[in-house]
């Protein structure tokens, strides 16, 4: 499919409402992880609403292309756009949080159609991600899966078995995206537990490895069609990203990893995201 | 006297009873399941002799996944592979699964409500020589208190295998807890078994305590409830190969009708099999509960035999047991 101006256009304006839909249902739960979900808002955009091979209303579809989402907790990113994309009201992405709401504050399978896995222990999705992708390839069923990390979590040792049992059994159907933000709980990465040379330990582990903006629309699509035609191995997307992106006042800022924005401040931000457009 | 419908090996406290390790079970229900269902898999970390899981990779090698000496890796890339509509049984040592990967057990099986089943191997003490670090004497703690999970420990070989069996055909996650040393098989293919349902091993007349058994220590009982009988003292042993869920009914009628229970586990006497069967009892019907097993301490190398004659788990302490209890 030709990637025109319009297409990207309409991508990037669905990624801005769709950011608004994650402040929104962070204010309305007055707790959760703000920075990570607006950092990762592009690329959930674009596997949803372009790259994804999935049916909103056939969530068991077998030839759904699996959404893996490891690092749990930026799960409102996740429920915002699906929400878009129809599988839900997206009115009901206010109940996140709430007590009998299908939208845990870290995803479960059981409780919402279209989820692939429980998360939110770090360092187990891509092993899961793997497992599915194995089990794939058993029964020659030629769906793909996506299995979105994080960088902090790449300190978790189940996430290097993961990424050892994808090389040895050039799990091609496997492609990683991890959210580079650089950020964790209590600090930069770099500083807490040094992760770089990301890519070169992915190459190691006999990984293809492609490096992009995760914010720049075509590169996005172009790193998954890149990824797609690899047949010999699993990918790495390395998607550099700014952990809030959209909102200035918290770009960059780890404090913003796990706090919702108030009322005064969630009015501020959306403003900050509508401005986005004209830049 | 051992009760007939029980359907025991003929002879069996008579003469020498031929001796398995439980996990062999587990390699030939493994395989058994896999010729019932194609979507039963068998994933290995490093330890496929020792398991048994290479019985089921010389039948099914293209249903036969090996992770590596990674044990978070073994239950997190068997949770994926169930999602896919497998039914994955994972094999290594309870030590180390579900010792060390409990987390990913509970969180990407368990709470996902996956049907990976669970088989920790060389549980218990008679793990014998390679000592504490390998002797699992915790897991029926660990994975009793875990949500949708089911808790199986079968006495010998043979039941071994229909829990394997009979875990394949469950749509949810199972632990099985097997053995390393060869054992006395005393059950036979036509002894009954039921998910959830307690057995009769020996029955007498007059009970003064009921025992109950958990595992391969069932042998042991019925030992001692031989020279018990010799001695004019009757019991009954009642056998649970399923500790989650328990058989409440059995608990409550040994409580009512016999008043005196002893329990026998290879396994810490905190949160296994003794505290289950405590619960039910004071919960329903209030009475004396002994649990023999290990005390609140870490095993240590040794031979089998030698290690449960150490801890106190051979027939001679259950007959000194049963006496001490029965008040003769």
């Amino acid at each position: 499919m030709a990637l025109t101006d319009e297409t990207l256009q309409a991508l990037e304006d669905k990624a801005r409402e769709i950011r608004i839909t994650v402040l929104r249902m962070l204010n309305a739960a007055k707790s959760g992880h703000t920075s990570g979900p607006l950092g990762m808002a592009d690329i959930f955009t674009a596997l949803y609403f372009h790259s994804a091979k999935h049916d909103s209303k056939n969530p068991d579809w077998a030839a759904r292309d699996r959404i893996v989402l490891s690092n749990g907790h930026i799960t409102p990113i996740r429920y915002a756009t699906m929400a878009h994309a129809g599988y839900f009201p997206i009115e009901e992405c206010l109940t996140l949080r709430k007590l009998g709401s299908r939208l845990q504050g870290h995803p479960e399978r059981e409780k919402l159609p279209g989820l692939e896995s429980t998360s939110g222990p770090l360092g187990s999705g891509l092993s899961q991600a793997a497992g599915m992708a194995y089990a794939l390839r058993m029964d020659k069923n030629n769906a793909r899966v996506f299995c979105l990390t994080s960088d902090g979590e790449q300190q978790e040792g189940n996430t290097w078995e993961g990424a050892m049992f994808a090389g040895k059994y050039r799990l091609y159907n496997l492609i990683q995206i991890m959210d580079r933000n650089n950020i964790q709980i209590e600090g930069n990465t770099e500083d807490i537990m040094p992760l770089e040379p990301l890519a070169d330990k992915y190459r190691a582990f006999n990984w293809h490895v492609i490096e992009i903006d995760g914010h720049n629309m075509r590169d996005i699509i172009d790193a998954i069609d890149e990824a797609k035609a690899v047949r010999e191995k699993p990918t790495l997307i390395l998607a550099r990203t700014i952990p809030g992106k959209g909102v200035k006042d918290i770009e960059y800022d780890y404090k913003w990893h796990g706090k919702p924005p108030s009322d005064e401040e969630l009015v501020r931000f959306i403003e900050q995201v509508e401005a986005t457009k004209n830049v | 006297m051992i009760n007939p419908l029980a359907k025991l090996v003929p002879g069996l406290l008579e003469g020498k009873p031929e001796k398995k390790p439980t996990r062999d079970g587990f390699g030939n229900g493994t395989v058994e399941a896999g010729k019932e269902n194609p979507n039963v898999v068998v994933l290995s970390a490093d330890l496929g002799d020792s398991t048994r899981a290479a019985w089921f990779q010389k039948e099914f090698p293209d249903r036969y996944v090996e992770v590596g000496v990674a044990e978070q890796n073994l239950a997190t890339v068997a949770a994926g592979m169930a999602n896919e509509g497998k039914i994955p049984f994972i094999a290594s040592y309870a030590a180390f699964s579900p010792g060390r990967n409990w987390e990913q057990i509970r969180t990407t099986i368990a709470l996902n409500n996956m049907p990976v089943k669970v088989c920790g191997m060389h549980a218990g003490i008679q793990t014998g020589p390679d000592g504490a670090t390998h002797q699992m004497l915790e897991d029926i703690a660990l994975m009793r208190a875990m949500p949708n999970m089911m808790v199986m420990v079968p006495g010998d070989a043979e039941e071994g295998k229909k829990c394997a069996v009979a875990a394949a055909r469950l749509n949810h996650p199972v632990y099985i807890r097997y053995g390393r040393a060869s054992e006395p098989v005393f059950t036979t293919p036509e002894t009954p078994f039921e998910i959830g349902k307690a057995l009769n091993l020996w029955e007498s007349k007059n009970p003064k305590v009921a025992i109950f058994t958990t595992g391969s220590i069932a042998y042991q009982a019925l030992s001692a409830a031989k020279t018990l009988a010799e001695e004019g003292i009757d019991v009954v042993v009642t056998h649970f190969h399923t500790v989650k869920p328990i058989d409440r009914e059995a608990i409550i009628t040994a409580a009512k009708d016999i008043g005196k229970i002893i329990t026998l586990e290879e396994h810490q006497t905190m949160g296994g099999f003794g505290s289950a069967v405590a619960e039910v009892v004071s919960e329903e019907y209030p009475a004396q509960v002994i649990r023999m097993g290990i005390q609140d301490e870490f095993g240590q190398s040794g031979e089998a035999d030698e290690l449960m004659e150490y801890y106190k788990l051979t027939a001679p302490h259950i007959v000194a047991k049963v006496k001490s209890v029965a008040g003769v």
